[in-house]
């Protein structure tokens, strides 16, 4: 009843969620189908779809900060690498012994580097639980600290973005150096297992299919809560006239520090979800450019509606696999191209192309 | 308060530190029958004084009217009182217990202070009925308003105010495609859901008809008595159908008042003549 009622309005949602609860069923139902067969997925497609729903997830949480809030934030990267980080330290840890010098305590970069003990902030790692809330502690502290900084002195537009884009490059760089602990430029991989499950299996690969699919439709879930509340409307008000929902007694930084907030743990869930996934997490997901890039999915999906975001990150993701891989010289034109499109031809995105068909019929 | 004093109020062992004492805001005091004390207030900007040695009160449920030529400080005044903007010297009190200097927007409002922009602001992507709904009086924390619903007490009110700013027919209207004088209307409206004590209303006909001017003159008077309302005004015409006999007008001017009396005696005042209304 309760998911009735923050969904009866929302139709992309509702679709966007059966969508994902047939991937779930049937995506390990064509995976276990003998491999000659027509309808057979390959486990190398599964993890690519799994990689583009984390991608998706952090697509939201973007769109929840950006779309709802009118925050263009051009670092939510560096939340979306934290929690990759969080998660690839336990993986890191749950290598063990196993790894090229043996060392059943340190990992291989840090008897690499002659480390003698394991540092204060990679103490715990070695069980799930820990890291799992790390994954969302980490970002969210940061996020939490950052805006109440930002959004106190009423720090907004571009500068704020300015500063978000300093904030992911200013952690890219402390994550290069090989003291920070977190592996210099090469960061962590060589991944095992997560759980006692070895990350090359096929089931292990489908349960983390699952786990991204299933993470991206409670976090929808979560996003539309939000938006369909009071809140969600006051967010809508700040966004478009900010010192009205002051004047009308709405403490405005304390709106969007909380949205914020939860947006950069969302952003801290999909990195977590990715890493496994991808088998490595290094410093150039910080990189500002990834996080520019995450604004664009939202933008070419369609602002302030979630799953906008959810599409516009499946497209242009799928785009770019499939350019990069058929015409490698075309990518950046195609991506470029698709955005100058978009801006001209369709401010409010493809789904807002889809819905405005829907009001005309 | 500064380094020092803090530190000597840690050493200070008998009493709990003040910054440990819950905060109470305090309640509002209206026993002398005056709600707004504006006092010796100056404020420039880059050397310009925006306002100048102003002095104003304004009565429990008194409706003022304030002119004065562009520039004459206005909608400075307005932002002072809202907490906007800081005054380089003087005093602004709400009732006699609320410093105004002290807060903020937000807790300004809470205070109840309501204000009407000079050009309509409403949210234009929300429906009148939302726009309506999160002006209206109550909670305003985070978490309170993530779970907020509507009563049945709330959506009387809700419809009431509808019908009173003509809007009762279009409540799921986009507030963006309404008219001007319609978003004019829906942001005074938005002013009645916040109940203030105080209204603040920056020209609030401007372009509307001469139908409307006189709606709202009405609306404006009936609010009187309940509500203190300062509006600040151009259109002549309409601060002479506003103030009636009996009601006071202050004429603002570089700054500071140059005169305050009855609509006739302000007009007839040579010196408000010489900058205002000899044109």
């Amino acid at each position: 009843m309760f998911l009735w009622r923050i969904m009866k309005d929302d139709r992309g949602g509702q679709i966007l969620l059966a969508l994902l609860a047939l991937a779930i069923v049937l995506v390990p139902i064509l995976n276990s189908l003998p491999t000659d067969s027509a309808l057979h997925l390959p486990t190398y497609t599964v993890t690519l779809i799994g990689k583009y729903l984390t991608l998706a997830l952090l697509a939201v949480a973007v769109d929840l900060v950006w779309g709802y809030l009118g925050i263009l934030t051009l670092g939510h990267g560096a939340f979306f690498a934290l929690g990759g980080y969080a998660m690839g330290m336990y993986l890191m840890r749950q290598i063990g012994d196993r790894g090229v010098y043996g060392n059943p305590k340190l990992p291989d970069f840090m008897v690499f580097l002659n480390w003698q003990e394991l540092p204060w902030f990679w103490q715990g790692f070695d069980q799930f639980w820990f890291a799992a809330i790390m994954v969302m502690l980490a970002p969210g502290i940061l996020a939490f600290v950052f805006g109440a900084l930002a959004f106190r002195s009423r720090v907004s537009g571009v500068y704020l973005s300015i500063i978000t884009q300093a904030l992911t490059f200013a952690l890219m760089l402390a994550f290069y150096r090989n003291e920070m602990g977190f592996g210099g430029n090469n960061g962590l991989t060589d991944f095992k297992d997560l759980l006692g499950f070895n990350l090359q299996s096929d089931s292990t690969r489908i349960g983390l299919f699952i786990a991204s699919a299933l993470a991206l439709a409670f976090a929808y879930l979560l996003c539309r809560y939000l938006m369909q509340s009071r809140l969600g409307r006051v967010c809508v008000a700040v966004r478009d006239a900010e010192s009205r929902a002051r004047f009308m007694g709405y403490r405005v930084e304390n709106v969007k520090l909380w949205i914020f907030t939860i947006s950069a743990m969302i952003a801290g869930v999909a990195g977590a979800l990715y890493v496994p996934q991808v088998g490595i997490i290094n410093p150039n997901e910080f990189s500002p450019l990834n996080s520019i890039e995450v604004v664009v999915w939202v933008a070419v999906g369609g602002r302030a509606t979630l799953y906008g975001a959810v599409v516009g990150a499946l497209v242009i993701n799928y785009a770019k696999s499939y350019f990069t891989a058929e015409l490698p010289d075309v990518w950046l034109f195609a991506l470029g191209g698709l955005f100058v499109l978009v801006t001209l031809l369709l401010p409010r995105g493809i789904t807002g192309l889809l819905r405005s068909r829907e009001a005309v019929s | 308060m500064n380094l020092q004093s803090t530190l000597a109020e840690v050493r200070d062992r008998d009493h709990v530190f003040s910054f440990l004492q819950p905060r109470h805001a305090p309640e509002l005091d209206v026993g002398k029958n005056v709600l707004l004390y504006l006092e010796g207030i100056s404020v420039s900007f880059d050397g310009f004084k925006a306002i100048d040695d102003l002095n104003l009160y304004i009565d429990d449920g008194e409706l003022r009217c304030i002119i004065g030529p562009n520039g004459a400080g206005k909608t400075t005044m307005m932002d002072i009182i809202t907490g906007k903007t800081r005054p380089d010297t003087g005093a602004a009190w709400f009732g006699q217990t609320i410093n105004l200097l002290e807060m903020d927007e937000p807790a300004i409002a809470q205070a109840g202070i309501g204000r009407k922009f000079q050009k309509p602001t409403v949210f234009e992507f929300l429906t009148v009925f939302e726009n309506l709904e999160l002006a209206m009086a109550g909670d305003r924390a985070v978490l309170k308003i993530l779970r907020a619903r509507l009563n049945g007490e709330q959506r009387d009110r809700l419809d009431e105010v509808l019908e009173l700013i003509g809007l009762k027919a279009l409540p799921q209207m986009r507030a963006g495609s309404l008219s001007h004088g319609q978003k004019q209307w829906l942001e005074i409206g938005m002013l009645l859901m916040q109940q203030p004590r105080l209204l603040l209303v920056d020209e609030p006909v401007a372009g509307m008809t001469h139908q409307e001017m006189d709606r709202t003159a009405e609306l404006l008077s009936s609010l009187a008595g309940r509500h203190s309302v300062v509006v600040v005004e151009h259109d002549m015409d309409f601060v002479r159908n506003l103030a009636g006999r009996d009601r006071t007008v202050t004429v603002l001017h570089q700054g500071s008042v140059l005169a305050e009396g009855r609509m006739d005696q302000v007009q007839n005042n040579r010196k408000v003549v010489e900058v205002y209304l000899g044109e």
